[in-house]
């Protein structure tokens, strides 16, 4: 027998609890997943505070993206309280065990007084150039909007830079910071791709900010025309979201891993040599830092760089992406990062091998004893006696936090 | 015997091999045994008074002997060694 509206609406009601709007204002946070099934352009003009985005037309292609497990509890909300009651009658038939419907939804809501939020509004050329991320439910418009507002910072704009400047530039990453104080020479085009043929001579960090531009104007590069060392690199990194550590040098890296520490700013590390490269993730005070992976640098002859060495061109090129994808999770807040995990790549045998890192409880710089001597402005002793570690900065730095 | 994996900054010393099968019970055995037949690497693994020096990380199935037992780490016969100097290329 044929159903009328009246009749789906009666039954559906028979079959979903309803909560009201001061019901799911009084649950604790994360307690309940909240799910706006409204279309997006009733979304954009503000929603439940927390809550995840399904259209209806889409909750049975995307909702075990929001809530794999079947037994969480789900409150569901549209409008006017309808649409979520059907929608929710069809995650019951999904095998959802603990479905509601918030009765008078998002109207409801706002007549309650109660708070909602409105999200960043992508302009229509953002949401085409962007769709491909906002497709995918670990970013989406909230995603891509924290991507627009974040600051990244390349210590080298070379064979590991060159990748990460043109993918961070391609993610929309809002504002990038580009360190170089070298020229564009031939002998850099092998593998450092964000430059040209035909900018030869000119700074690194004016080629590198034209090829960004040129992929996408949204943008804004800051160029740091100048060598990182200890009596810049505080001034340097301030305001950086994630730092990405290009550099060529052990002075450098270890003056950054100092400084970074200190601000309290991830750095995602990667170095290169011939056909081999290592690559990890330092997360100030949550994992290891790079002095405690490598307490000391190590003599010049058994660390040569790559004018000296060689490098094949798509190893930087490959551990530069990889290095972006740890930058990208940071920045989002997804996935795990490689805190604690050293990668070691062979491009010879095109194998990863995966080391296991621990923070140094002696660190001279993230251990305890060093943040307290870093606070109080002295240097760091064990026994009386100062602790050796070239390069460390001490006394800059007011606050490990 | 364990396999000692060498990195490409240190194959010159010995003969160019990406690894080695190595006899030892601990980690100075291996270590021992490795300087024995390539004594150009003591320099690079050791410092004047024997202990690892702190440049080159040494691990085994992956952990670092310095959250282990050090060079009084035990190995045996299927262990990975891995040595691994810092490198600085970008």
């Amino acid at each position: 027998m044929p159903k009328s509206y009246a009749d789906l609406l009666r039954e559906a009601r028979r079959q979903i609890p309803e909560v009201t709007p001061q019901d799911v204002d009084a649950q604790p946070a994360g307690a309940t997943t909240i799910v706006d099934v409204r279309e997006a352009s009733e979304w954009e003009q503000g929603h439940l505070p927390g809550a995840a985005h399904v259209s209806k037309s889409y909750i049975e292609q995307q909702i075990e993206g929001i809530a794999p497990d079947r037994d969480q509890p789900l409150v569901l909300y549209c409008a006017g309280g309808v649409r979520s009651l059907f929608a929710a009658q069809t995650l019951q038939e999904m095998g959802y065990t603990s479905v509601a419907s918030m009765s008078g939804g998002f109207q409801a809501w706002k007549s309650a007084g109660l708070d909602f939020e409105t999200p960043v509004v992508l302009s229509g050329e953002q949401k085409q150039r962007y769709s491909r991320h906002l497709l995918i439910p670990e970013v989406g418009s909230a995603g891509q909007a924290k991507l627009l507002g974040s600051k990244a910072l390349l210590i080298g704009a070379g064979g590991l830079g060159s990748p990460s400047a043109l993918y961070l530039a391609a993610a929309g990453v809002g504002t990038i910071g580009l360190v170089d104080f070298d020229v564009v020479d031939l002998s850099n085009l092998q593998r450092q791709i964000v430059h040209t043929t035909e900018r030869i001579g000119e700074r690194k960090v004016e080629s590198a900010k034209i090829a960004i531009n040129a992929l996408n104007p949204d943008v804004k590069v800051i160029a740091h025309e100048e060598m990182l060392v200890a009596a810049n690199v505080e001034r340097i990194i301030a305001g950086y979201d994630v730092i990405l550590d290009g550099t060529d040098t052990f002075e450098t890296r270890y003056t950054l891993n100092d400084a970074a520490v200190a601000a309290g700013i991830p750095v995602i590390h990667a170095s290169v040599f011939r056909f081999e490269g290592q690559l990890t993730t330092f997360i100030p005070y949550e994992g290891p830092c790079y002095r405690c992976l490598y307490p000391t640098p190590p003599p010049p002859e058994l660390a040569p760089g790559c004018s000296v060495a060689g490098v094949l061109g798509v190893v930087p090129g490959i551990l530069g992406l990889l290095q972006t994808n740890e930058a990208l999770k940071v920045l989002l807040g997804i996935g795990n990062t490689l805190a604690g995990r050293l990668v070691l790549f062979d491009a010879l045998e095109t194998e990863f091998t995966e080391l296991q890192l621990r923070r140094d409880p002696n660190c001279p710089v993230c251990s305890d004893a060093a943040v307290e001597a870093r606070k109080a402005g002295r240097p760091l002793q064990v026994d009386g006696v100062n602790v050796e570690a070239p390069f460390l900065i001490t006394g800059s730095f007011g606050s490990a936090s | 015997m364990s396999t000692v994996y060498i990195p490409a900054v240190l194959r010159p010393n010995v003969g160019g091999v990406k690894s080695l099968a190595i006899d030892g019970e601990s980690i100075r055995g291996v270590v021992d045994a490795l300087i024995e037949r390539h004594p150009a690497l003591k320099a690079q693994l050791l410092t004047d008074e024997g202990d690892l020096n702190r440049f080159v990380n040494v691990y085994v199935n992956g952990q670092d002997v310095r959250y282990l037992a050090g060079l009084d780490t035990p190995v045996v016969a299927s262990d990975e060694v891995r040595l691994l100097p810092a490198m600085a290329g970008g």
